[in-house]
C-alpha cells in the first residue's frame, strides 16, 4: 500500500544554503505524525517543502500518488495539503469570518468543512466573526489559522509551531481538537519543538538533525535516551 | 595606489614575518590605467576647441551636461533610493535663476551659474521634508508635481517672459567674463566664443560631478547610503543613519543640478517654462542615459550617454518614432539587461574603471600598523 | 451667486479627478506598484473609444464597453509580459519600466492620431443641463461624472469587501507568501488588478472626452491629478480618494475663479499644503 504523502530522498536549498539532506517521510491516511528536532534542524523547511514555499525535484514529494516536488503553493492547496505556518501568519486586513473564507478560496473540496463545522468546533471565533483578528488573544488567532486551513478541506494538515507562544492551558485546548480534525480523514503533520506533547498526540515520529533524519518509530518503542540522542546528537 | 586603511586585529599580533597580510582594497589595476587615460582624455577635450567646429562643440555640450545630469540623477535615484521623475524642476530653476540673474540683477552670467545653483538647493532644501513624507514609489511623482509646481510659478513672471518665455540679447552676454579672452585666444566671434566657454563650463562641471560622486560613493556616507538601500532595516540596526545622508545627497544633486540648467541656458540664451521644465528633456533622456548604460555604476552613465548622442545624430529627426524607440529600448533593456550595457560588459569581462567594492587582496609587504 | 457656482464646479471636477485616481489608488494598495504610465494609459483607452466609434462607427456606450474589456486584457498580459518581471524589493525597475511605457504610449499616440485636439461625441447629452434649483443649473455631462465616480467608487467597494477576489486582494496586499498557502494565485491575482486598473481608467477616459478635448500630450498631468487626489483623500481609502479628487477639483476652481492662470497651480498647492500638514491625507484608511 503506497502512502498518501511519500517524500523520496528530498534535499532543499535555500539559494547555495542546503537545509535538507535526502529526507525520507511518510505519512498515511488519517495519520497523526511528529516532526521533532532542535532549532536549525530543518523542520519548517520541510513543511515549507511539502507546501511548495519551496521548490524541490518533481517526485520528491508524491501527494496520492501524484508529485508535487516542483507545484506551486497556490495549486498544491487545491490537491488536498494545507499548512498552519508558524506564528499563524493572519490576514490584518481580512476579519476573522474572511480569514476564514479565503482558506476556501481554491474552491471546495469535498466536506466536512465549512464555516459552520470550524464554528461547531471553536464557537468563540463566531462570536468573534466580524472583529479584527488583531484583537483576538494568541489563543483564539491560532484557532483561526487551523480553521483557515481546514476550509480547504484537506487531506494533510501541516501544523508548524501550533503550541508556540501560548498558554499550557490553551495548547492543551487547541490539542484537544486534533482527534476531531483527524476523524474528519485529515491526516496532520505536527512540528513542535515540544517534544512529549508532539510524541504524546502522534502514532509515529521522525527526528531531525541538521537536515537529516537520525530516528523515526512509534513513540511507544522508543525510549527517552535514545530520542535524546538522535535530537541533540551523539 | 587605492588601499585603504585596514584594521585586523590580527595585524597587530606578533606573526611570522613571511605571513601575507589581508588588505581592503578598492583599486584595480585596471583602474588605475583609466584614471591615467581619463586624465589624458581630460586635456585633450579640454584642448579640443582649438581644433573643433562649432557643430562639435555645440554637440559635446549637450554630452556633458546631459552626462553630468544623468550622473547626479543616478546617485540620487539609484543609490540614494530617490526616485526622482521631477529632475526638470532644478534644471528649470536653475535656468530661471540665471535669466534673472543676468536681466533683472545684471550679474556676470558666469557668476550667476553659481548662484544659479544656491537657488535649486534652496528650494530643494524647503521641498525634500514635505517629498520625503511619501512613500518610496510616490516620491517619484510627488517630485513631478514639485516640478509642475515650480513651471507655473515660473510662468507668472512677466519680467522673465512669463508663459512664453523670454532671450537675451547678444549684447547683454557680450561683456561676459573671459570671453574676450576666449575670442582673442581662438580668434572666434564672441557668438562662437560663447559656445567655447559653455563647452569647457560644462565639461568642468561633468569632471567635477563625476569626482565628487566617486568620492561620495567611497566615502561612508556613501557606503551606508548604498547599505541602506539594499535593507533599511538593517542598515538603521548597525547604526547607519540614512535619512540626514540622504536630505543632504538632495539637496546636493539639486545644486549641481541647478548649475548644468544654468550652463544649457546660458548657451541657448533663449527660455521658456515649458522647455526649462521640459520632462522629457531633463529626465525622460536622462534616465534612458542611465538605464541603457547601467544603474547604479560611474561608467554607465558615461556609456549611456554615448548611445545616446548616436541615436540622437540619427533618429532624432523622427521626432515622436524617435522617443517610442528610446521608451521600448529602455523597458527592453530593464526586462532582460537591467544592469545596462556596462553592467553586462563588466560582469562579462570583469572591467571595473570607477571601483567602489571593496575586496580583499592578499599583499605580501607589511601595511604600517595602527 | 459665483462662488455657489464655483463650488459647484469644483465638485463636479473632482468626480473626473477621481475617476482618474481609482486605478492607481487600486494597483497601488494591492501590489504597491506606482503606474506612471496611467495617464498616458487613460488617454490611450479615450483614443481607442474615439476609433472605435468613428472608424467602426459604434454608439459611444457600446464602444465604451468594448474598450473596457480590451483595456482589462490589455492590463492582464501587460502584468504577466512585462511587470511582473520587474516587481520586487527594488522599487527603481517598475518605475523605470512604466515611465518608460508613459513615453511609448504618449509618443505613439502622437504618431497615430497626431497632436490635433480631439473630443468624443455624445451627441445632444454633453449639452444639457439639469435645473437643480431655481436659477442654478447643471451640465448633465459632468453631473454623470460625478454619479459616475461614485457608483465606481462603491462598485469596486463591493468587490474588494463583499467578493472572494476582494478577499484574494487583500490578503495578497497584507502578505503575497501566505495568501498562496490558500490557494491564491498571486500572478493572477496582479495580473487582475492591472487588468481592472486599467478597465476603470476607461470610465476616466470616456469622461474626460466628453467633457473637454484632449491630445496625445496631457496624460502626465492626468497621472499628477489621480495622485494628488490618491494623496489628498488618504492612501488606502477609496472613498478617500473620491474625496481628496473633490478637494482638488474645489481648490482648481478656486484658484481658476481668482485667476485662471491659476487653476492647475492651485490645485498643485493645495496638494503640498496637505502634504504639509495631514502628511497621511485628509481621510487615511483604519490600517496602514
Amino acid at each position: 500500500m503506497t502512502a498518501l504523502l511519500n517524500v523520496t530522498a528530498l534535499d532543499a536549498f535555500y539559494g547555495d544554503f542546503q537545509a535538507l539532506f535526502g529526507i525520507d517521510f511518510e505519512l498515511n491516511e488519517g495519520e497523526a505524525v511528529a516532526v521533532i528536532g532542535a532549532n536549525g534542524a530543518g523542520k519548517s523547511t520541510m513543511l515549507k517543502s511539502l507546501a511548495g514555499l519551496v521548490k524541490n525535484r518533481p517526485d520528491a514529494i508524491r501527494l496520492a500518488g501524484r508529485a508535487i516536488g516542483d507545484a506551486s503553493a497556490a495549486s498544491i492547496v487545491r490537491l488536498g495539503l494545507a499548512l498552519v505556518p508558524e506564528g499563524r501568519q493572519l490576514f490584518p486586513s481580512l476579519s476573522v469570518e474572511e480569514n476564514l473564507l479565503i482558506g476556501a478560496y481554491g474552491g471546495e473540496r469535498s466536506a466536512p468543512w465549512d464555516l459552520a463545522a470550524v464554528y461547531r468546533m471553536f464557537p468563540v471565533l463566531k462570536e468573534r466573526r466580524r472583529g479584527d483578528v488583531t484583537a483576538l488573544s494568541g489563543g483564539q488567532q491560532q484557532m483561526v489559522a487551523i480553521g483557515r486551513a481546514l476550509m480547504s478541506n484537506p487531506s494533510v494538515l501541516l501544523c508548524d509551531e501550533i503550541s508556540l507562544g501560548l498558554a499550557p492551558i490553551v495548547v492543551e485546548d487547541i490539542y484537544r481538537m486534533l482527534p476531531q480534525i483527524r476523524s474528519g480523514g485529515t491526516a496532520i503533520v505536527l512540528v513542535e519543538q515540544d517534544i512529549a506533547r508532539a510524541l504524546r498526540a502522534s502514532d509515529r515520529f521522525y527526528c531531525l538533525q541538521e537536515g537529516r533524519v537520525t530516528l523515526s518509530g512509534r513513540p511507544r518503542d522508543v525510549d527517552q535516551d535514545t530520542i535524546r540522542a538522535a535530537y541533540f546528537g551523539a | 595606489m587605492s588601499v585603504e586603511s585596514i584594521h585586523i586585529p590580527a595585524a597587530r599580533e606578533q606573526r611570522p614575518a613571511d605571513a601575507p597580510v589581508w588588505q581592503v582594497r578598492v583599486g584595480t589595476r585596471l583602474s588605475r590605467f583609466a584614471a591615467v587615460a581619463g586624465i589624458a582624455l581630460i586635456v585633450a577635450l579640454a584642448a579640443l576647441p582649438a581644433i573643433a567646429s562649432r557643430n562639435l562643440i555645440q554637440d559635446l555640450i549637450f554630452v556633458f551636461t546631459m552626462l553630468t545630469l544623468a550622473q547626479l540623477w543616478n546617485v540620487l535615484a539609484g543609490w540614494g533610493g530617490l526616485v526622482s521623475v521631477g529632475q526638470q524642476a532644478f534644471v528649470g530653476l536653475g535656468a530661471y535663476a540665471l535669466f534673472a540673474g543676468i536681466v533683472m540683477a545684471g550679474l556676470d552670467p558666469v557668476a550667476a551659474i553659481s548662484l544659479a545653483g544656491l537657488f535649486a538647493a534652496l528650494v530643494a532644501a524647503v521641498l525634500g521634508p514635505l517629498l520625503f513624507r511619501l512613500e518610496g514609489p510616490y516620491f517619484a511623482i510627488g517630485s513631478w508635481v514639485a516640478a509642475e509646481a515650480l513651471r507655473l510659478i515660473c510662468a507668472q513672471f512677466k519680467s522673465l517672459g512669463g508663459g512664453t518665455g523670454m532671450s537675451i540679447s547678444p549684447g547683454e552676454l557680450s561683456q561676459m567674463v573671459g570671453l574676450k579672452m576666449v575670442q582673442a585666444l581662438l580668434g572666434l566671434r564672441p557668438a562662437a566664443a560663447r559656445d567655447v566657454l559653455v563647452y569647457w563650463l560644462a565639461l568642468l562641471l561633468a569632471v567635477l560631478v563625476t569626482l565628487g560622486i566617486y568620492a561620495f560613493m567611497r566615502s561612508h556616507h556613501g557606503l551606508a547610503l548604498a547599505a541602506s538601500r539594499d535593507n533599511a532595516a538593517a542598515a538603521r540596526s548597525v547604526g547607519v543613519r540614512t535619512a540626514r545622508t540622504r536630505y543632504v545627497l538632495w539637496i546636493a544633486v539639486a545644486f549641481a543640478t541647478g548649475m548644468v540648467g544654468a550652463v544649457v541656458y546660458l548657451q541657448k540664451a533663449r527660455i521658456s517654462p515649458d522647455a526649462a521644465f521640459s520632462v522629457t528633456d531633463w529626465t525622460a533622456y536622462v534616465i534612458f542615459i542611465v538605464v541603457i548604460g547601467g544603474v547604479r555604476t560611474i561608467e554607465g552613465p558615461m556609456v549611456g550617454v554615448l548611445l545616446l548622442w548616436g541615436l540622437v545624430t540619427y533618429l532624432a529627426q523622427f521626432g515622436s518614432l524617435y522617443l517610442v524607440v528610446l521608451g521600448t529600448l529602455a523597458i527592453l533593456i530593464m526586462l532582460f539587461m537591467p544592469t545596462g550595457v556596462w553592467g553586462a560588459a563588466a560582469r562579462r569581462w570583469q572591467l571595473q574603471l570607477f571601483p567602489t567594492q571593496r575586496w580583499l587582496g592578499r599583499s605580501e609587504s607589511s601595511p604600517t600598523p595602527l | 451667486m459665483s462662488g455657489f457656482d464655483t463650488i459647484i464646479e469644483g465638485v463636479l471636477l473632482g468626480g473626473v479627478y477621481a475617476l482618474f485616481a481609482l486605478g492607481l489608488s487600486l494597483i497601488f494598495g494591492i501590489m504597491r506598484l506606482v503606474n506612471l504610465a496611467h495617464g498616458d494609459l487613460i488617454l490611450f483607452a479615450a483614443y481607442l473609444v474615439l476609433s472605435a466609434t468613428i472608424a467602426l462607427g459604434l454608439p459611444l456606450a457600446v464602444a465604451s464597453l468594448l474598450v473596457v474589456i480590451t483595456m482589462f486584457v490589455l492590463g492582464f498580459v501587460l502584468q504577466r509580459l512585462v511587470l511582473e518581471r520587474v516587481l520586487g524589493d527594488d522599487i527603481l525597475p517598475p518605475l523605470l519600466v512604466t515611465f518608460g511605457l508613459s513615453v511609448v504610449i504618449q509618443n505613439g499616440l502622437l504618431l497615430g492620431y497626431g497632436a490635433d485636439s480631439r473630443r468624443l461625441q455624445a451627441g445632444a447629452f454633453e449639452s444639457s443641463s439639469v435645473v437643480l434649483a431655481p436659477g442654478l443649473s447643471v451640465g448633465l455631462a459632468p453631473l454623470t461624472a460625478l454619479v459616475t465616480a461614485v457608483a465606481a467608487v462603491a462598485l469596486l467597494q463591493l468587490i474588494f469587501y463583499r467578493t472572494s477576489l476582494g478577499r484574494a486582494f487583500r490578503a495578497t496586499a497584507d502578505n503575497p507568501a501566505i495568501a498562496q498557502l490558500m490557494g491564491v494565485n498571486e500572478r493572477n491575482v496582479y495580473a487582475i488588478a492591472v487588468g481592472l486598473s486599467l478597465a476603470v481608467s476607461v470610465i476616466a477616459a470616456v469622461v474626460l472626452g466628453i467633457r473637454a478635448s484632449f491630445d496625445p500630450s496631457i496624460g502626465p498631468a492626468r497621472l499628477l491629478y489621480a495622485f494628488e487626489a490618491v494623496i489628498i483623500g488618504g492612501l488606502g481609502s477609496l472613498w478617500g480618494t473620491l474625496a481628496g479628487g473633490i478637494v482638488l477639483g474645489l481648490a482648481q476652481a478656486i484658484g481658476g475663479r481668482i485667476n485662471p492662470e491659476w487653476q492647475i497651480l492651485a490645485g498643485h498647492l493645495a496638494f503640498l499644503v496637505v502634504l504639509m500638514v495631514r502628511p497621511r491625507g485628509l481621510f487615511p484608511a483604519r490600517r496602514t
